[in-house]
């Protein structure tokens, strides 16, 4: 191929950015402006340095028999690495919350509860569960299609990219680029940028399963394909907006008042639904079976749950504005559905957990496996819980309090955290060609930490969010409301103690995790280097 | 199950089962957002609203770049206790300028959708500046360094332009003077009488009551407006809604 060719454009490219983002550093408006113009020059014209010294010097061939495996190690280690970030800004502001003084006066402008909160929920799915859905998809999609990874350098550049957006986004809340939409918080620029990484995304997996050597797509990937397609979807519609200047930060959302909340919470609810539930989901599809070493339980059973739970889910988004000013009939549908949307999710809690037929027994010499089911038993805990409080009745009590953090911690912590982790379990031996783990007593010591520290989390959760909701509602006998709103917070302590107490339990877990992982790449017993071949035809 | 057996053809076919996931998870928000857009409750107008004036569209904006909206809700349900604790429940319309929405969804401190009026600018000041010392109970963290950052309306008729586009009601004129309307709302002594013509019933104080105009001048500004542009002894709510 005219790689030279290619080489010119590239330099004609990453020459005119780090231009741009020099010229927009020095006119820039705001801080996290700067800041981000910054890091895109820096990176731009170090990219632009290592494509001229390599000009016209014979590429390297890169071997096309092989698995792409060097961007799922990448893709490993980055998700270790940010989980244990996120875990840690999530202890910070658990303890924020029952300690105010933690919000430090001198780093009032930067570290109080309000920026570090969208920092924690970011960092934990965007940066963790963003980076395990992308290394596992890359993983399954060449083993299941029996191809390497499409597109050549592209995966590098989907993992580079998106770790880029993870700093941009991540930097920005702490200097105060926000746009206060949850879960979609990064400005304008950031957004585009995750835009174009995210079509990269798509193109490689795409690629790759058009080019199979199986004739059936692998069911992990529908799961997979559709998460990338419908957050695709999600991200450009919720984050319309116009950009004050292009020399700042500060943007204007396109809709306002009921229908950007519309919009907001279907992509909230959906970036639940798709994010950490489909592609979670594909996660499960291949690594619960691998680990179990049996075939996934029902093949119907699959099909039914996958079609119907793409299409309930993007229904449930109204459940979160129940009572409010969206009119009852948007808010009845996301009830209706949500409560609909209880049978595919146990549909596939019941397709994971069956799998292990014929092979329970294993649960109780296999600390993976258990932390894989135990995953399940969340996810089912949680897609129960979820559709309770959809309720009209229910959400009355629940909203506005406590009771919803408990809730998507349960699922978070324990469905997409576990299921995480058993798959970096199964990862690093293969990955790394390690014979085992390092050590298989220190992963039921993660085990037990993080179990324990999620029931801490949640039933804490239940506690305040319970408590606060009726305290909140509470009458005496001449119709005069009892508590004052600062009643129901200082009552509240004990359990914001507690909660803490159960994330750093979580947080002690995943570092043993990762000296668990280190080791295992370290120190166990190397294995024959074969199975990384792709299967010739 | 022979309906079943025929999903082969589909999960044979990349391109097919990508179209098909689409078109499935496109039907849901079609249905819900979409007549939003058009049905009458949804974008009725209500006397009283008027876009926010540029001082406290700044406090707004400082309001979201601090994440405020992340322990306190603006939108009060019609519930008997949430009407009894913070007053008339939130109508649609009071939010339609609302570029984007600050409705939240968690109360770790108290709603704010009629915040404007309850407490005095000392009160807020000092509640920015040290919230435990008004409220001995409160977790909120301190914002003491709002009252020492002085603010200059740089870039606010470019503000004002981008929120026009999008549809809020600023006129030329209005973006033209907003400098002026701007300065003019922090300060008692000015001429604030086409301020008021343009932004009516905004309030024209010295909100911190130190010279210059601070962060905490547009953010009291901001909370002191809120909920109070509608006139509910006045506002009879249509039966059919």
């Amino acid at each position: 191929m005219e790689t030279g060719t290619n080489d010119y454009v590239k330099l004609i490219v990453l020459g005119l950015v780090t231009l741009f983002a020099m010229i927009a550093a020095s006119y820039a408006r705001d801080l996290a402006y700067q800041l981000h113009m910054v890091i895109f020059m820096i990176v731009g014209a170090g990219l632009f340095l290592v494509t001229l010294r390599g000009i016209d010097e014979p590429k390297a061939a890169v071997p096309q028999n092989e698995y792409f495996d060097s961007v799922v190690r990448a893709g490993v280690i980055a998700t270790a690495f940010w989980g244990v970030v996120g875990f840690l800004v999530g202890v910070v502001i658990a303890f924020q919350l029952a300690f105010p003084a933690l919000n430090f006066e001198w780093a009032q402008g930067y570290a109080n509860f309000g920026r570090l909160r969208p920092l924690h929920t970011s960092a934990v799915i965007f940066a963790f569960g963003g980076n395990a859905l992308i290394a596992t998809s890359f993983f399954v999609v060449q083993r299941t299609s029996a191809a390497r990874l499409w597109g050549g350098n592209l995966g590098w550049f989907v993992f580079w990219g998106y770790q880029l957006f993870i700093v941009l986004a991540a930097t920005g809340y702490l200097l105060g680029g926000t746009q206060s939409k949850e879960y979609a918080e990064p400005e304008w620029y950031v957004d585009i940028w995750l835009t174009i990484v995210w079509v990269a995304y798509l193109a490689c997996f795409l690629g790759t399963i058009v080019r199979r050597r199986e004739p059936h797509i692998y069911v992990a990937n529908w799961f997979y394909l559709a998460f990338i397609v419908t957050v695709a979807m999600l991200h450009i519609m919720n984050n319309l907006s116009i950009p004050v200047s292009v020399w700042g930060s500060k943007s204007v959302q396109v809709f306002s008042g009921v229908q950007d909340a519309m919009v907001q919470w279907w992509y909230g609810h959906n970036a639940v639904g798709f994010f950490l539930t489909a592609g979670f989901l594909g996660m499960m599809y291949y690594f619960v079976p691998k680990q179990a070493e049996r075939p996934v339980f029902s093949y119907k059973l699959s099909i039914i749950h996958f079609w119907a739970l793409i299409f309930l889910y993007i229904w449930a988004g109204p459940h979160h504005l129940h009572y409010t000013a969206l009119p009852d009939w948007a808010s009845t549908l996301g009830m209706v559905f949500s409560i609909i949307l209880w049978m595919p999710s146990w549909g596939g809690m019941i397709n994971g957990l069956m799998t292990l037929q014929g092979a329970w027994d294993k649960l109780r010499t296999d600390p993976v496996l258990r932390m894989m089911v135990t995953s399940l038993a969340f996810y089912g805990m949680s897609t129960f819980e979820g559709p309770m409080m959809s309720i009209r009745a229910v959400n009355s009590l629940s909203h506005y309090t406590d009771w919803t953090i408990g809730h998507v911690h349960s699922g978070a912590l324990g469905w997409n955290g576990l299921v995480t982790f058993g798959a970096l379990y199964y990862l690093v031996p293969v990955l790394w060609k390690r014979e085992r783990l390092y050590s298989l007593g220190l992963v039921s010591w993660h085990f037990w930490l993080a179990t324990i520290g999620i029931v801490l989390y949640a039933a804490s959760m239940w506690v305040t969010g319970i408590m606060e909701g009726l305290m909140w509602r509470e009458v005496d006998a001449n119709g005069f409301l009892v508590n004052s709103f600062a009643d129901t917070v200082s009552a509240k302590f004990p359990m914001y103690v507690v909660r803490g107490l159960g994330g750093v339990l979580f947080l002690s877990g995943a570092i043993i995790m990762c000296y668990n992982l280190w080791m295992t790449v370290r120190a166990a017993p190397a294995k024959d280097a074969l199975p990384t071949a792709v299967p010739a035809e | 199950m022979s309906i079943l057996t025929k999903h082969k053809f589909i999960e044979t076919n990349a391109t097919l089962l990508l179209v098909l996931s689409f078109l499935v998870v496109s039907v849901g928000g079609l249905v819900q957002i979409v007549p939003l857009f058009y049905l009458e409750n949804t974008i009725e107008k209500v006397e009283g609203m008027r876009p926010y004036s540029p001082l406290e569209l700044t406090g707004r904006d400082i309001y979201i770049r601090e994440g405020c909206y992340v322990c306190h809700s603006q939108m009060i349900r019609p519930m008997r206790d949430e009407v009894e604790r913070y007053g008339h429940y939130s109508l649609a319309a009071e939010s339609m300028y609302d570029h984007p929405f600050q409705w939240g969804s968690k109360r770790t401190g108290p709603d704010l959708a009629r915040v404007g009026g309850r407490y005095s600018d000392d009160w807020h000041l000092v509640h920015l500046r040290n919230p435990q010392s008004v409220v001995p109970e409160s977790i909120m963290p301190k914002y003491a360094f709002l009252e020492e950052t002085l603010i200059e309306p740089e870039h606010i008729e470019e503000l004002l332009a981008t929120h026009a586009l999008v549809g809020v009601p600023y006129t030329d004129e209005m973006i033209e003077t907003a400098a002026a309307d701007f300065r003019a709302q922090a300060d008692p002594d000015s001429d604030y009488d086409d301020m008021l013509e343009r932004y009516p019933g905004a309030q024209v104080r010295n909100f911190d009551g130190q010279p210059g105009i601070s962060e905490a001048d547009a953010m009291i500004a901001y909370l002191q407006m809120l909920g109070t542009l509608v006139d509910f002894s006045t506002f009879t709510p249509d039966a059919s809604r």
